[in-house]
């Protein structure tokens, strides 16, 4: 396929940069793969680099770590009250991992790792594994009582509990979809507008004074893309909280 | 603000100057008066950010955004099961048609449940024990 300057969904391709065959599968090391490890390994280094120092008072970047830190704390402790604070490491990784991971999608020429359905589906059903797993582990069936409010006449029993199984089962798509759907949206409109700015000047001096109309629009959805970026991520994080709380206190 | 000028004003009744166990009281009485306010002042800064956050956009918007997926998943859902089901089982269209419904119960649930997290507990009448004061 030849490159087209303003094919908007260019930017969502995956290519191999190294290519790793095992058996039939195909292991390859991926753009995708490489901004994942950038993700994680920008992260980790700046989260080691800036509480290297542990000041009492703290400089600008370990203001912004221990800023994080409490953030998400306040998030679960809001969300799962204090027992939900053992999961505390677990939802830090997924909320600084998918921040980033959106915040890097906004860097000119980089890939945006959480515009593809597969890796955030891979995020929610970590979540959900983690959910049902510790549910069953703490609670044993007592966890199926998530499915059965209380209150709801024996006769309406078996409609209820179906509803309420595939309302629990919607929970990783709807996270999952939410994620990828709102960066995958975001990041082909500022493609598109940004296009538009490019097909516009093409036209002459017309062309040029009318392109302001678009550069203004990518300003104004650049600033509304971080917005998102940052949001996204609180949601993600927020409902990760609340799938735990309801692991830890199921039937309520 | 009020309590700038009362600080103002207690620092001033302390005795700075002086010398001995006197100044070393003086210190004290001193300290102490400090940490009260901070104390006061840390209580208010706290009743100030509960009233900001409840009142925050940003977490608006974040709710807002939810939702929409929330009820597209339930039916996504509901729609996916009764496909397989029919395709196992042969009974085309009578599973999609009943999961979809199923599904778009489950999908009301679902924003019903994002709503109003307060009042998940239908017609559950109000328990005093151990599960008293955590939802």
């Amino acid at each position: 396929m030849a490159y087209d300057p303003i094919d908007p969904i260019h930017q969502f391709q995956i290519f191999r940069i190294v290519p790793i065959k095992i058996g039939s599968w195909d292991f390859s090391f991926t753009n995708s793969a490489l901004f994942m490890v950038l993700t994680v390994a920008v992260t980790a280094g700046f989260l080691y680099y800036t509480t290297r120092g542990r000041g009492l008072v703290p400089s600008r970047g370990q203001s912004i770590t221990e800023l994080s830190y409490e953030f998400t704390a306040n998030m679960l402790r809001d969300a799962a009250g204090t027992a939900g604070m053992k999961f505390f490491p677990f939802v830090f990784s997924i909320f600084m991992f998918v921040l980033v991971a959106n915040l890097f999608g906004m860097m000119p020429y980089f890939f945006t790792v959480t515009s593809h359905l597969i890796v955030t589906f891979a995020l929610a059903m970590l979540v959900i594994s983690v959910v049902v797993v510790y549910g069953l582990m703490k609670h044993g069936l007592h966890f199926f009582h998530l499915f059965v409010p209380p209150g709801v006449p024996a006769a309406l029993l078996p409609l209820v509990v179906l509803i309420e199984v595939v309302s629990f089962l919607s929970r990783p798509v709807s996270l999952s979809v939410r994620l990828f759907a709102n960066m995958l949206a975001g990041h082909i409109t500022l493609k598109v507008f940004a296009g538009f700015i490019v097909s516009l000047s093409a036209l002459g001096t017309l062309g040029i004074l009318g392109s302001i109309l678009p550069l203004a629009m990518v300003v104004a959805l650049t600033a509304l893309e971080f917005l998102v970026a940052a949001l996204q991520a609180y949601v993600f994080a927020v409902l990760t909280c609340m799938y735990l709380n309801d692991a830890i206190h199921p039937g309520h | 603000m009020a309590a700038k000028d009362e600080d103002v004003d207690a620092v001033g009744e302390t005795p700075v100057g002086g010398s001995g166990a006197n100044d070393a009281a003086a210190w004290d009485v001193r300290r102490d008066q400090l940490s009260r306010k901070l104390a006061e002042h840390r209580t208010r800064l706290d009743i100030e950010a509960r009233a900001s956050r409840k009142a925050g956009s940003s977490q608006g918007i974040a709710e807002g955004l939810k939702l929409a997926s929330e009820f597209a998943a339930g039916i996504i859902v509901g729609a996916a099961i009764g496909y397989f089901i029919d395709r196992a089982a042969g009974t085309t269209p009578f599973g999609l048609i009943f999961f979809l419904m199923i599904g778009f119960a489950a999908g009301v649930r679902n924003i019903l449940r994002a709503v109003s997290p307060e009042t998940k507990p239908v017609a559950k009448p109000p328990q005093i024990g151990p599960n008293d004061g955590k939802r």
